[in-house]
């Protein structure tokens, strides 16, 4: 019998200034300059698909910024990371330069997948990233081969599966956790819960709470704020341990919000106004973190400044780089199909 | 009557044997349930029980004897009264009988050319099963039309909807988004405003579990429409479309229909990348027990719509997001209802046919135009209807052109393309005057970048170099 941890509702963030993630300041400037990366590659790449420069789908992650964040701040580089198509922010602090990334948006040849991809499927293999999946929930299971994978090369590692609100209504979720809690494989399995699939709010599509859905399999899981980047790592952490020492899958559920549209044609009717903007107001993670820095953490606001200028910088020439790259040779439709065989030999 | 004991299977896959040894002789006494014969392959020995009681008559093959084919006469057992020379006769009449019958397949001369039936009845579906060629079900494809208004191809779809909704309390609408948020693609635009939360129902996404709840309502006489947000996520509930819908009817011999619809946007919207992209055609065309329709113009949207929903079967609805929002004429009447197995020729010619679906149409009509300013009269059909598929109209364009290209958004490998070329070589080879011709997706996941997106999807130019390498 598996003993099932109690769960707990949300982390409390006062105690994770002294706790064991406490920060150096060092690390809290990275955070902050990571989140602020994601936010405003971001609201280019909202501008360049409003000026048609990327297309079709477009999901973008502001709000949500911290999760990626904090969680990879607490990870070891050994471990893995596979999401769905909100994947922007992973690429960026997985390794994939903000020229590459926006290449991919456009469709340029210098894209991080040569043009091919889009939007939605970007990848960091040699960084552990293994992308960016159009199908909702399909990266699930695949997150837990991953975490298979590690247990059988005994690596140590552990992947850590990210999945939105809605995607955990899928039935492969399900079966996923099964197999997880049956043969006790090292996955972290992430919820975003953004409070939306698409036009469906979490209360009219899930039943029941997320972070209790291992319950009859033995996982235990924990609900914590995601707008809160020191409760999540604090919380994270302990997460990671508990996968880490062998014990099985873990589920966390992690309150947050995005504050576009679902992706970039929608013009999100079904939310209101002061919902967005109580959330901008009061909870918004690099905000709230930049306050912290400064006024908790005695960071020099001209410091900040300096990370601020810098950002806007790399987004800037990677826009540039992007507009300027060329399209995808033609020769390339016929390319990437299939390995040659001699180079799986 | 004396009984034949028949060669025995000793698996469901052994088709012959060896009679190694009779254990009994002519002339003895038989109990049943007495080993009367051993057999064997090459894989094991088998011994032979007596079913029936009597005395063995005659022994038909010798022991020994190899390939002896499953459930020939191995011997004679006479019953109570019966002696070898009383049935000696009826012996030979009963087997040369039998082996006329077993004989008497309809002569396939059919073979080169089979035969072209003209019916309007029930039967359709088995002549089609069995690869006939049938004339389409008759439609007035101008007088039907009636009075007509603008409508986008959306609007046509959910007016379809909406017509059968009012006129039928059992049809219900389920799936992603399509309630509150009128749809992803807005094609249920103002249907929960109508129709309720009772019938219009936003679901979670767990496609394989919404299908089958959608083919457990329908078995239960509901009419479902299941809409899927892009046709590419159906392939989560693709085994409940197919194992369930779709062969349920069959498995229990005609008493378990499935009345329900399921649709969605099939193929590329447009620079969404590989698994947002596919055309599922060929997929579902390949099934029996499914229907498939992919619309067109705004009145096929509308008129398949309703035939769908009127449909007793299960009924895939492929649409295109291209045409949500193109405009046509579409009729208003109530009763426009365009019968499924139908294809349209939208534009006639005489030098060449040209048959394609959904956006396709549009690109083959483009390509038309402009052979036709370069002295080539194209015929160009529009199928409609995937599955069952109006070979009649196909067919009877080829044998007046004598060229045919299809064209198809899908990939070619077993593309419908594949199936209209073997149609067409089956049934008309001799009229034709240039190799079937097929336009299809170029053989690659679809790329997200526009340039090599544009290269993949046929385009009018594609077909227009197409049809001048056949003459
Ligand atoms: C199998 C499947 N069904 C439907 C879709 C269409 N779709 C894309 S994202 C989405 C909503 C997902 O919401 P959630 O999992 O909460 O992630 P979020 O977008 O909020 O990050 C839907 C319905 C899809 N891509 N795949
Ligand atoms: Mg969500």
């Amino acid at each position: 019998m598996t003993k099932i941890k109690k769960v707990k509702k949300v982390a409390k963030s006062d105690t994770a200034l002294d706790s064991e993630t406490k920060l150096s300041s060092a690390e809290a400037k990275k955070l902050y300059r990571e989140m602020l990366l994601i936010r405003r590659f971001e609201e280019k790449a909202g501008q360049l698909y409003g000026m048609g420069l990327i297309g079709g789908f477009c999901h973008l992650y502001i709000g949500q910024e911290a999760i990626v964040a904090g969680l990879k701040s607490v990870h070891e580089p050994q471990d893995t990371v596979i999401t769905a198509y909100r994947n922007h922010g992973h690429v960026l602090l997985y390794g994939v330069s903000a020229r590459a990334a926006m290449a991919e948006l456009t469709g340029r040849s210098t894209g991080c997948s040569r043009g091919k991809g889009g939007s939605m499927h970007m990848f960091s293999v040699e960084n552990n990233f293994y992308g960016g999946h159009g199908i909702v929930g399909a990266q699930v299971s695949m997150g837990t081969g991953l975490a298979f994978a590690h247990k059988y090369k005994n690596d140590n590692g552990v992947c850590l599966s990210y999945m939105g609100d809605g995607a955990a209504d899928q039935g492969q979720v399900a079966e996923s956790y099964n197999m997880a809690a049956l043969w006790k494989l090292p996955v972290l399995y992430i919820i975003e819960n953004n409070q939306y699939s698409m036009g469906t709010s979490t209360k009219r599509h899930a039943a029941g709470d997320l972070y209790r859905r291992g319950e009859g399999f033995g996982i235990p899981g924990e609900q914590v704020d995601g707008m809160d980047i020191l409760a999540l790592r604090e919380t994270a952490k302990q997460a990671l341990d508990y996968v880490r020492s062998g014990e099985g899958p873990y589920i966390l559920e992690i309150m947050t919000y995005r504050y576009r549209g679902h992706s970039m044609s929608d013009p999100a009717k079904y939310r209101s106004k002061e919902e967005l903007a109580d959330i901008k107001d009061n909870r918004d993670p690099i905000k709230n973190f930049k306050a912290l820095l400064l006024n908790e953490m005695k960071i020099n606001e001209d410091e900040i400044k300096e990370i601020e200028k810098e950002v806007k910088e790399i987004v800037r020439d990677a826009a540039d780089f992007a507009q300027q790259s060329s399209l995808p040779d033609e020769s390339e439709l016929w390319t990437d199909i299939l390995l040659p065989v001699e180079s799986v030999a | 009557m004396p009984i034949e004991i028949l060669m025995p299977a000793l698996s469901p896959t052994m088709t012959e044997g060896t009679l190694s040894k009779w254990i009994k002789h002519e002339g003895d006494k038989i109990e049943s349930g007495e080993i009367i014969a051993e057999i064997e392959t090459d894989k094991a020995t088998m011994e032979v029980e007596a079913v029936d009681e009597g005395i063995l008559g005659i022994i038909m093959v010798e022991a020994g004897t190899e390939n002896v084919s499953v459930n020939t006469p191995i011997a004679i057992l006479l019953e109570d009264g019966e002696t070898l020379e009383s049935i000696e006769n009826s012996i030979e009449s009963a087997s040369s009988v039998n082996k006329e019958e077993t004989l008497d397949m309809p002569q396939e001369d059919s073979l080169s050319e089979p035969p072209v039936i003209k019916v309007q009845t029930k039967n359709r579906d088995i002549l089609y099963a069995q690869g006939i060629i049938i004339e389409p079900p008759s439609f007035d494809e101008f007088t039907s039309m009636g009075e007509t208004s603008s409508r986008t191809g959306r609007e046509a779809l959910r007016d379809g909807m909406s017509e059968e909704m009012r006129r039928d309390q059992d049809v219900f609408l389920l799936g992603e988004e399509v309630a509150e948020y009128d749809g992803a693609y807005k094609v249920s635009q103002g249907m929960l405003a109508e129709f309720g939360e009772k019938r219009i129902i936003d679901s979670p996404i767990t496609e394989h579990a919404f299908t089958g709840l959608g083919i457990g309502a329908a078995m239960s006489g509901l009419k479902p429409i299941i809409e899927f947000m892009s046709m590419d996520f159906a392939m989560q509930a693709i085994d409940q479309i197919i194992n369930s819908a779709a062969k349920t009817l069959y498995m229990a011999g005609g008493e378990l229909g499935c009345p329900i619809v399921f649709r969605g946007q099939n193929g590329a919207p447009g620079k969404v990348g590989a698994q947002h992209s596919q055309c599922y055609a060929s997929w579902y065309g390949h099934i029996p027990g499914l229907k498939v329709v992919a619309p067109w113009s705004g009145a096929d949207a509308k008129g398949l719509m309703k035939a769908a929903i009127r449909d007793p079967n299960p009924v895939l609805i492929l649409e295109h997001e291209l045409l949500y929002g193109q405009s046509f004429d579409v009729p208003i009447s109530e009763d426009y209802v365009v019968p499924i197995g139908r294809a349209k020729v939208e534009r006639t010619g005489s030098d060449v046919t040209i048959v394609a679906f959904s956006i396709m149409v549009d690109r083959a009509l483009a390509a038309a135009e402009q052979l036709a300013e370069q002295g080539i009269d194209a015929e160009v059909i529009n199928l409609r209807t995937i599955r069952p598929i109006d070979r009649w109209t196909i067919i009877e364009s080829v044998k007046k052109t004598n060229r045919i290209v299809s064209v198809e958004e899908g990939w070619p490998y077993a593309g419908i393309g594949s199936e209209i070329a073997a149609m067409v070589q089956e049934h008309a080879f001799d009229y034709l005057d240039a190799p079937v011709a097929r336009v299809c997706a170029k053989d690659v996941p679809l790329p997200y970048a526009t340039n090599l997106e544009t290269l993949c999807a046929p385009q009018p130019i594609d077909i227009i170099v197409k049809v001048k390498e056949l003459f």
